[in-house]
């Protein structure tokens, strides 16, 4: 045995103790930690030309192009005010309604914007880094989510980036709920960023092309409600116990440039005692919220 | 003799660092999918080229560096990438000697070893990918080495 071979042989052993711990236990976050800010710099010389590159054709956009933009944009947020406006009512409604069944309030949320760095980790994961690490607050298990649906959750968090984890990733599963009937379910990722695959779902289970899929908030990770995906595609083979059902993403998984990284606070539940605050309450800026429909 | 040495480290490291931007360089998915080891090829060149230079501690450190670097298991493409220097090592008076297309079927199965190793570990670690596209970065990686060849033999002199 030569020294090469020995030397090998100990950096072989090294790396599988690495390994387990990394993989069993999550117990190396410092070293970790620590080789992502390393690197950090290089991501960044990778991300920012093109960065730049895009920064440079926005800025250079034509006139006529930035007015249509303008027009578009103006348009989706009236929209949004006026949405907006009904679901404060709605969501004052639903606290005052949980109240009187002394029901649990539901839970409060708060996002912050990330961009996703264009940096390519891995062509056979689908994962994304995006600029948000532990210094913003950013643990583990986040949900990440975009205009129009959940995006994925966080996986390993550096101080200034961390990854994501997308939902169509061949080794992600998201707790969802058929919205019309609140039938639960298991979306996993194909590894395909159209598709989304539902296979535990029985042959005569009450699914139908697009039913929209919420997020059903068990598991603890993604909360309740938000949209995840629509059935595209049910296949019932009379042989095979499971239908096969596929279902297209919400989120635009393949083209999003900026994501939005979930806090969930539990709300703290109103004091039964005196029930009369949070019923007088609302009423105080209903008013308001009235005068601004037109 | 010495500052021969520190040259061709002083490469090495150069080129580790390009290496790494490479195999992040945002890519169509198609060229995504083949794009070769960039930091694997480097390490194999300078295993059999300068083996003084770019010993197995330096593998192993690009190998943790390239874990860290897309998130996964850390210590997998470090053992993988060991694995690969010390066979190059072995090899590495017979491979300098091979005409140049010899030479890429031998990097063919040191980037096919270290494309085994890893898809055993994703196994085991259970995130398994049999997707055949995972063979192809060996392919575009051993097709690649006489313009590497030809591109490193301009730096470093073999020592």
């Amino acid at each position: 045995m030569s020294a090469l071979g020995f030397r090998a042989l100990v950096l072989i052993g090294i790396s599988i103790g690495i390994m387990v711990f990394d993989h069993r236990q999550h117990e190396l976050p410092v070293i970790r930690a620590g080789l992502s800010a390393a690197a950090y710099p290089l991501q960044m010389l990778v991300h920012s030309p093109l960065a730049a590159w895009d920064w440079l054709s926005s800025s250079f956009a034509t006139r006529s192009h930035l007015l249509a933009d303008n027009e578009t944009l103006r348009a989706a947020a009236r929209e949004n005010d006026l949405r907006l406006l009904r679901l404060e009512a709605t969501e004052q409604e639903n606290l005052r309604l949980r109240n009187l069944l002394n029901a649990a309030p539901r839970d409060q949320e708060s996002a912050k914007l990330a961009t996703i760095l264009r940096v390519d980790l891995d062509p056979l994961r689908h994962r994304v880094l995006i600029d948000r690490g532990s210094r913003d607050g950013v643990m583990r298990g986040q949900a990440v989510l975009d205009d129009h649906g959940v995006f994925g959750q966080t996986s390993n968090v550096g101080v200034l980036a961390s990854e994501v984890i997308v939902l169509s990733d061949p080794a992600h599963a998201v707790p969802v709920q058929v919205e019309r009937n609140g039938l639960r379910t298991i979306a996993v990722g194909t590894g395909d960023a159209h598709r989304l695959s539902l296979p535990y779902l029985p042959r005569n289970a009450d699914v139908k092309v697009d039913d929209l899929l919420v997020s059903s908030g068990l598991g603890g990770v993604f909360p309740a409600g938000f949209p995840v995906a629509r059935v595209s595609e049910v296949r019932r083979d009379p042989s095979q116990p499971l239908a096969t059902v596929t279902a297209e993403p919400a989120a635009a998984l393949d083209r999003d440039r900026e994501v939005l990284v979930l806090w969930v606070k539990p709300r703290v539940p109103l004091p039964a005692s005196e029930p009369s605050a949070a019923v007088v309450a609302p009423p105080a800026d209903k008013p308001k919220a009235k005068g601004k429909t037109p | 003799m010495n500052r021969a040495a520190d040259a061709s480290r002083i490469t090495l490291y150069v080129a580790a660092l390009l290496a790494l931007v490479l195999s992040a360089v945002p890519l169509p998915h198609v060229l995504d999918l083949a794009r070769p080891d960039f930091l694997l090829l480097v390490v194999i060149w300078f295993a059999v080229m300068a083996p003084r230079a770019g010993g197995l501690l330096f593998a192993w450190c690009a190998g943790l560096m390239l874990d860290a670097f897309r998130g996964l298991v850390l210590g997998e493409n470090a053992l993988a990438f060991v694995a690969v220097a010390y066979l190059a090592h072995r090899l590495h008076l017979r491979v300098r000697m091979f005409p140049l297309m010899h030479q890429s079927l031998v990097v063919f199965a040191l980037l096919w070893t270290h494309q085994f190793l890893l898809f055993w570990i994703d196994g085991v670690t259970g995130h398994a990918m049999t997707d055949w596209a995972r063979w192809l970065p060996a392919i575009t990686g051993a097709a690649l080495w006489p313009l590497w060849t030809g591109l490193f033999g301009r730096f470093t002199s073999r020592s």
